[in-house]
């Protein structure tokens, strides 16, 4: 059984016996009045929009892996090839019910890519006929924060953006993953 | 007496109103204000995954992870929060962020009652609550309204009804109806601090409500209010008042006989 099946295995497991549930309904539909609103507070300038889901979803991600840890009880990911199964098959699938799949590796395994064939996020959504907002919202864009914000908290500084989304007019929903560094521990300040 | 909010759902792309907005979950409506006289047309995927293509039942008895909620729930009260002058300004926000949803979720709610009245818990529930039997109709009247919303709204969005539904007896206030909810599911993970005791971000659960009521042409205001009881600390009571407009519509519908 290759590592990838066993780390699915662990995310369905997860699923069915350790995660409080609610109806799916209720979480996109909250997600899309969030959207909406910030659609409207910046006046449909979807740069910063894009920009605020990521803040979002980057404070979400800062509190969101405790509980992922404490649910999961998973241990330590040997690389980032590991991480990025335990990102798709264990994290995505005990918030979202989804697995979306990892591929596109660089030669050097610092960077993926993850297809989403499901978004429960975005179901019933479609884009405001303006002209623009296909060529500049990132509708999703709060699941790039939550993974920067949840990897950083285990040490691995990633940087997260959408390449595709299906709400675009695109054929497929992909996210593109690179590792920048490993965070050191570092040595609190010196008292002196 | 005139329905701001609800004139604004009627005309929508009809201007730059306030409660417009930009995406539309359910269903597709015109663009927000801005450019909408070239508009070139949305581009869809090559496989057709629109949702368009989807069918709408399709969602209807998944479920996603409860902390998901609580998280994006919490995003959104801070982000509320970040912008407003107090308690009130705070819940007005929520209010207004709950109240689109209302309209949407009515919609649904009536499509799936009618399209699967046979087999669906919340058709049998519609059908048994209101005097009438199926398939349902558009409530006319405010009783047959309220159990909607105690039954087949809170079935939909908390998998349970609510937990008690009441005519305020004041003589004076014969408008005011109260929805109560022994433990608010979307207050579950909130800690109110105690200098903001009033707060109930159940206000955003108002705002559902109101949009509901709305669009089925019953103006009416609500409001969350925190009445804890010993068992209950979290309980909730939504409090509705319907417009005067509402209230004569009841008297000529009563005497008309309509249920």
């Amino acid at each position: 059984m290759s590592s990838t099946t066993k780390t699915a295995r662990i995310g369905e497991e997860l699923w069915k016996t350790r995660v409080d549930k609610v109806n799916a309904e209720l979480v996109t539909l909250t997600y899309g009045t969030i959207v909406a609103q910030l659609c409207q507070d910046y006046d449909g300038d979807y740069t910063e929009v894009n920009k605020q889901l990521d803040k979002m979803g980057y404070n979400i991600g800062l509190r969101l892996i405790e509980d992922f840890l404490a649910r999961s009880n998973v241990g330590r990911c040997a690389n980032f090839r590991e991480t990025a199964d335990m990102v798709a098959k264990v994290g995505f699938k005990m918030f979202l019910n989804i697995s979306p799949t990892v591929t596109n590796w660089t030669s050097d395994n610092n960077q993926f890519s993850l297809i989403f064939e499901e978004n429960p996020l975005a179901d019933f959504v479609e884009l405001p006929d303006d002209g623009r907002s296909q060529d500049e919202l990132w509708f999703s864009n709060i699941l790039c924060g939550v993974l920067r914000g949840a990897l950083e908290m285990v040490q691995m500084q990633i940087d997260a953006h959408f390449v595709s989304d299906i709400l675009r007019g695109d054929d497929t929903t992909e996210m593109r993953v690179s590792l920048v560094r490993y965070i050191e521990d570092e040595m609190p300040p010196d008292e002196e | 007496m005139a329905h701001p909010r609800h004139g604004s759902m009627l005309s929508f792309g009809g201007g730059p109103n306030n409660t417009t907005p930009s995406e539309k979950p359910l269903f597709q409506n015109a663009p927000i204000s801005t450019a909408s006289q070239s508009s070139p047309g949305l581009r869809v995927p090559s496989n057709r995954k629109t949702i368009y293509d989807r069918h709408l039942n399709r969602s209807r008895n998944a479920e996603l992870s409860r902390a998901s909620f609580a998280f994006l729930f919490s995003e959104m009260v801070t982000y509320a929060q970040r912008r407003v002058t107090g308690i009130q300004d705070l819940e007005r926000r929520l209010n207004e962020q709950g109240y689109p949803l209302g309209l949407r979720l009515l919609d649904l709610l009536f499509y799936r009652t009618i399209a699967g009245s046979s087999s669906s818990s919340s058709a049998s529930a519609l059908s048994t609550s209101s005097t009438t039997s199926s398939p349902p109709n558009r409530p006319l009247r405010i009783l047959p309204l309220l159990h909607l919303i105690h039954g087949p709204l809170w079935r939909l969005l908390f998998n349970r009804p609510a937990d008690a539904l009441e005519h305020s007896v004041s003589p004076d206030t014969p408008n005011e109806y109260m929805i109560t909810d022994n433990d608010p599911m979307v207050n579950t993970y909130i800690s109110v601090p105690r200098e903001m005791s009033m707060l109930n971000c159940a206000a955003f659960v108002a705002g559902i409500i109101e949009g509901v009521c709305d669009g089925c042409g019953f103006e009416a205001k609500v409001s969350a209010h925190n009445q804890p009881s010993e068992m209950w600390p979290g309980r909730t009571v939504f409090l509705l008042r319907f417009g005067e407009s509402v209230m004569e519509r009841e008297v000529v519908l009563e005497k008309a006989g309509v249920k």
